[in-house]
């Protein structure tokens, strides 16, 4: 749309003065302005980030249902989301899994990676009980190592803590005692560096983490202790959790046993009790249930021209991450071909140098089109944790509804 | 939640407490979709505080109901999310292990 239409425009109207529906007819006829369908440099800045060397352009979406009124094309997505999102699988493994997930805007795909971090309930240790430790790793950084490990049990079957009371429905105890010996009793081939036989450290794993289904077994110091048959603990557990159908099954424990917590000198040792409880990442990074949970763009790469011989081996031998292949086209002539776009980090090092590269490479991500990876700490499978996600922001939602009510 | 002014239901601000940008930008998103919408936008008064404050005004409708409008669409967006990605899930691993089959008949 230019010049020449206002031109033409108007002298139509000075030619037909009192005809203003006549004029409007003449431009809708015209051909260069489509109607109910976006002309294409407006779609390529709806759709894609063009990335320059300098700089990324267009990086923002049209969010606002009208902002393509003026063309007869409807901006909102909610009428067809429904039949075009997509989502892809790429790798589905234990512990973490890549997804496309296709035709939605990336403010609904961050709530989603949003909550992944900071809002899918785990369990981990909050409170440490230390009767005694004698190692060189001090009491709160002990605590704060052992609330990093990662507990195997489903949060869902385990609520949160209320007024501070632990029974069997909130809480999970573990127990940890273990003492390095102080010389000969312990077995063991001689290292170097070691005077003694026998004499060696012991490092302490998070296999050494004793699951104990019955509550505490640390007894509360108060008057009446002595007198009463059974005496207080710092849990209230009605009930052992391993009589628990859920776990009799599957016992809890830490999702890795390899985990170092500390290591023992001759003569020292550790006794602890660890309570576990449901909590969510914003708290506290020990809930996140994942390590983490991220997505990207989908990278798009374009050769607007023919790159041949040895630009087409310069640029293969550019790009780090071998986005770009030869292929032979006979008479000894070589072209480069886009072979792997989806590996494109978009570091821009092909286009870096000088304007000929921008001018014959176009490197572009796709708006809506995110390569999702969700990478569990082991305490859910990645795709239970995606829906759990989900349910969150439905959950947001309905207690917003509710709140307005 | 509190609501903004009372002589026009056109335009309110809601107060949400204990949300971030997680849910106001995710709202700020079918608001936005909503041809009855106006304007709208969220704020965050103060980064220690958990509230945010969600601004909208329409072309005439109250406020209110586009805004739960809103939350019914993302409602819809989030089920058929769900609904989408556990079929991913299951074809992806029906396929793995039809693919599993093939190896070990083949060797």
């Amino acid at each position: 749309m230019s010049s020449d239409n206002e031109d033409t425009t108007s002298s139509s109207e000075s030619e037909q003065s009192d005809s203003g529906r006549d004029t409007l007819e003449f431009i809708e006829k015209l051909s260069d302005v489509p109607m109910g369908k976006l002309p294409t440099h407006v779609d390529f800045q709806r759709t894609r980030v063009d990335c320059r060397a300098d700089a990324p352009v267009h990086t923002d979406t049209f969010q606002y249902s009208g902002a393509y009124a003026s063309m007869g094309v409807d901006n909102s997505l909610l009428d067809n989301f429904s039949n075009n999102f997509r989502v892809e699988v790429i790798r589905l493994e234990k512990d973490e899994m890549e997804f496309d997930m296709i035709g939605i805007d990336p403010a609904i795909a961050n709530a989603f990676r949003r909550i992944l971090i900071a809002e899918v309930p785990t369990m981990a240790i909050e409170k440490v009980l230390i009767a005694n430790n004698t190692s060189v790793i001090q009491d709160e950084v002990l605590s704060h190592r052992l609330g990093l490990i990662p507990i195997k049990a489903d949060p869902r079957l385990f609520a949160f803590t209320e007024n501070d009371t632990a029974n069997e429905t909130n809480t999970i105890v573990f127990g940890l005692k273990v003492s390095c010996e102080k010389q000969a009793k312990r077995k063991g081939p001689k290292r170097e560096g070691q005077e003694q036989e026998g004499q060696t450290r012991i490092t302490v794993k998070s296999k050494d983490l004793v699951w104990l289904p019955n509550g505490s077994k640390f007894t509360l110091d108060s008057e009446g202790s002595n007198s009463s048959s059974k005496s207080k603990t710092y849990t209230s557990f009605s009930c052992s959790q391993d009589s628990l159908p859920e776990f009799s099954s599957n016992p809890i424990g830490p999702t890795d046993g390899d985990i170092t917590i500390a290591r023992l000198g001759p003569g020292q040792e550790i006794e602890l009790e660890a309570h576990a409880v449901k909590g969510i990442g914003k708290t506290h990074a020990k809930w996140s249930p994942v390590a983490p949970a991220w997505y990207r763009m989908l990278p798009e790469v374009i050769l607007l021209k023919d790159i041949e011989d040895q630009m087409a081996e310069k640029l293969v031998a550019t790009c780090p991450v071998k986005v770009f292949d030869i292929e032979d086209i006979g008479n000894g002539k070589k072209r480069a071909t886009v072979a792997r776009p989806r590996k494109c980090t978009l570091c821009r090092e092909c286009i870096r140098e000088g304007k000929g590269w921008e001018d014959s490479l176009s490197l572009r991500r796709v708006k809506d089109h995110f390569i999702f990876t969700i990478e569990s700490t082991g305490v859910l499978p990645p795709e239970v944790l995606f829906t759990e996600a989900v349910k969150i922001l439905l959950d947001k939602c309905d207690r917003a509804i509710n709140d307005l009510c | 939640m509190e609501l903004g002014s009372f002589s026009d239901p056109s335009q309110s601000t809601f107060s949400l407490i204990d949300e971030d940008h997680t849910f106001a930008n995710a709202i700020r998103f079918t608001l936005n979709q909503d041809p009855r919408t106006k304007f709208c936008g969220y704020s965050i008064p103060h980064p220690s505080d958990n509230r945010v404050n969600i601004r909208i005004q329409t072309t005439g409708d109250p406020a209110k109901d586009v805004f739960k409008d809103a939350c019914q669409n993302l409602m819809v967006m989030c089920q058929h999310v769900n609904r989408t990605f556990d079929k991913a899930v299951v074809d992806f691993k029906m396929s793995k292990s039809v693919d599993g089959m093939d190896i070990e008949s083949n060797s």
